[in-house]
């Protein structure tokens, strides 16, 4: 039979040399690999102290960002629940009343907006569709577990970010050092 | 502090025994970190730092866990068996000199649990009766693995033991004594030479014979590649499936001192005890440069000795677990093929080898 590739070996069977029917050459070969590995770098990572580096690509949790002034940058356009292969984001739209011009940023904001990590794919689509710069994908931070399954619809509560700028996400439009340090003054 | 010297002995049985089971102990510690770093992990380290009270808690989940008893198992025979085994192991390391004399004043204290002068024998018919502990556990257990495993342990045993016996036999008659603290005082020697403290070490004189006991050691003490009584793949857990709770502890920490006392045994045979190169040349100098006295210097000697005898032992169970973690196990008839048709040749070789050398006086 003709051989499918070239890399078949040709297999002899020759008898054992004294060396290799001593079987004691072999065991100190075998010693000197797991000696070997034995001073190599060890492939664990202790976890909780150490994590295992993100890509900057990476699409962990949601966020829904803040402009400069502090304001949600959301307008519950429902662009992202429409190009949600999951159809994990649900979300109610309202108007923004008189005086709550420093709570949101459009005339139309989300009353609530809920996305559930149970369905979502982290595939990153409602990112993309977002009109308004205001959701994103962290790369530093995954849904965490949980016990109970009510626990993983996220709401305003936990998506929105700080108004704060040292704790504001990484993704997205970023404060320039003026709008941040302007903003710090502002909630002093 | 006035103890009289039935007193000191008495001290030192029991830190003989105490660290048996403390060394015991934390070998199911260095065995598990040992394993983890060979396949590129870093093992336990999440109880207390590095891991070090892993051992703490393992013993805490023994003694904890359900005791269980077999249906249809003889329940005395059922307990008797691991207690055996740890009995058994626990005493073969009483003759084990563990160090020369210390001497303060008129107090002379043998670092070594009881001298008596067919030592070697008594650990050998101590190590055998350790497979009775095997043999009724396994029969006890009522379970057709437990006893294959059993039978497998006692015929292991007996055919290593043969080959061990035989390599003795040519230590012997270099030594002309079974007494392990004369055999290990036969190897040292005050000479002018400084290398020679380490070429009157019995390996030097009995290579092939050292590695016969190795062998042979490794099956006696059931660890891999000779672990066939406790083979999981064919035999669950051989001798000890029905085992639980702290009786299975037993049996692992039987093992365990089992290894500890081969380890121990070795380094006495073959690598001088508690003999350390320039043994001598440390005591003239402290006694001539220092201004120490005999006494105080041949102290120092017997404590750095002790130690010297513990590194020694270490690098044997380190030896013993690179080895488990290295070598798969034989199957059942290479195991025997092994030992009857080349140890016990080879062995017997060797007595012939070593009784022509001392014949025409090569070696002493």
């Amino acid at each position: 039979m003709q051989a499918l590739s070239t890399r078949a070996k040709v297999l002899e069977k020759k008898p054992m040399t004294l060396a290799e029917r001593a079987y004691l050459p072999a065991i100190f070969q075998g010693l000197s690999i797991t000696m070997r590995h034995f001073f190599m770098k060890k492939a664990t990572i202790r976890y909780p102290e150490e994590t295992r580096p993100f890509s900057p690509v990476f699409r962990g949790l949601h966020v829904l960002k803040r402009d400069e002034q502090g304001r949600e940058r959301c307008t519950a356009c429902g662009l992202c629940a429409v190009a949600c292969p999951a159809e994990a984001i649900t979300m109610v739209a309202g108007e923004r009343k008189k005086g709550e011009q420093n709570l949101y940023r459009e005339e139309k904001y989300a009353i609530s907006y809920e996305i559930n990590m149970l369905r979502c794919i982290f595939c990153g689509l409602c990112e993309e569709a977002c009109p308004k710069a205001a959701i994103y994908l962290q790369a530093d931070k995954i849904a965490p577990p949980r016990y109970e399954r009510d626990e993983f619809i996220y709401g305003k509560d936990r998506l929105v970010e700080a108004v704060a700028p040292e704790t504001r996400s990484k993704r997205g439009i970023q404060l320039t050092p003026e709008q941040a340090a302007k903003l710090k003054t502002q909630l002093a | 502090m006035t103890l009289p010297a039935l007193g000191w002995q008495g001290l030192v049985i029991f830190a003989v025994f105490g660290l048996s089971l403390l060394i015991a102990t934390y070998s199911t510690y260095a065995e598990r970190v040992i394993a983890a770093f060979l396949q590129d992990r870093v093992g336990p380290d999440r109880a207390g730092p590095f891991g070090l009270l892993q051992p703490l808690a393992d013993a805490v989940k023994m003694f904890t866990k359900e005791e269980f008893f077999p249906g249809g198992a003889s329940k005395a025979l059922f307990v008797f068996g691991p207690c055996l085994a740890m009995v058994t192991a626990l005493m073969s390391s009483a003759v084990i000199p563990f160090g020369n004399v210390l001497q303060f004043g008129d107090t002379v204290v043998h670092l070594q649990g009881i001298e008596i002068n067919v030592g070697m024998l008594y650990v050998f018919g101590m190590v055998s009766l350790g497979v009775y502990g095997i043999m009724i556990g396994g029969w006890a257990s009522n379970n057709k693995f437990s006893l294959l495993g059993a039978i497998r342990a006692a015929s292991q045993n007996i055919s290593y033991e043969l080959a061990m016996g035989l390599a003795l036999i040519a230590v012997l008659m270099i030594s002309g004594t079974l007494s392990l603290r004369e055999i290990t005082l036969q190897q040292s020697s005050e000479g002018a030479f400084v290398w020679r403290d380490i070429f009157n070490w019995n390996i030097m004189k009995q290579p092939l014979g050292f590695i016969i006991f190795l062998v042979c050691a490794f099956a006696e003490t059931n660890r891999t590649p000779f672990d066939l009584p406790e083979c999981e793949t064919e035999l669950v857990g051989g001798y000890h499936t029905e085992y639980s709770s702290m009786k299975l502890g037993l049996y692992l920490f039987a093992e365990y001192i089992n290894i500890f006392v081969a380890s121990a045994v070795m380094s006495v045979l073959y690598f001088g005890g508690f003999n350390f190169p320039f043994q001598y040349d440390l005591r003239n100098w402290l006694v001539s440069a220092q201004g120490l006295e005999l006494v105080t210097a041949q102290n120092i000697i017997t404590l750095v000795g002790v130690a010297g005898l513990f590194g020694k032992i270490f690098a044997f169970i380190f030896f013993f677990m690179w080895i488990r973690w290295t070598l798969p196990r034989f199957r059942y008839d290479q195991l025997m093929r092994l030992g009857w048709t080349i140890l016990i040749p080879l062995a017997i070789f060797n007595i012939l080898l070593t009784g022509g050398l001392i014949t025409f006086g090569i070696i002493k």
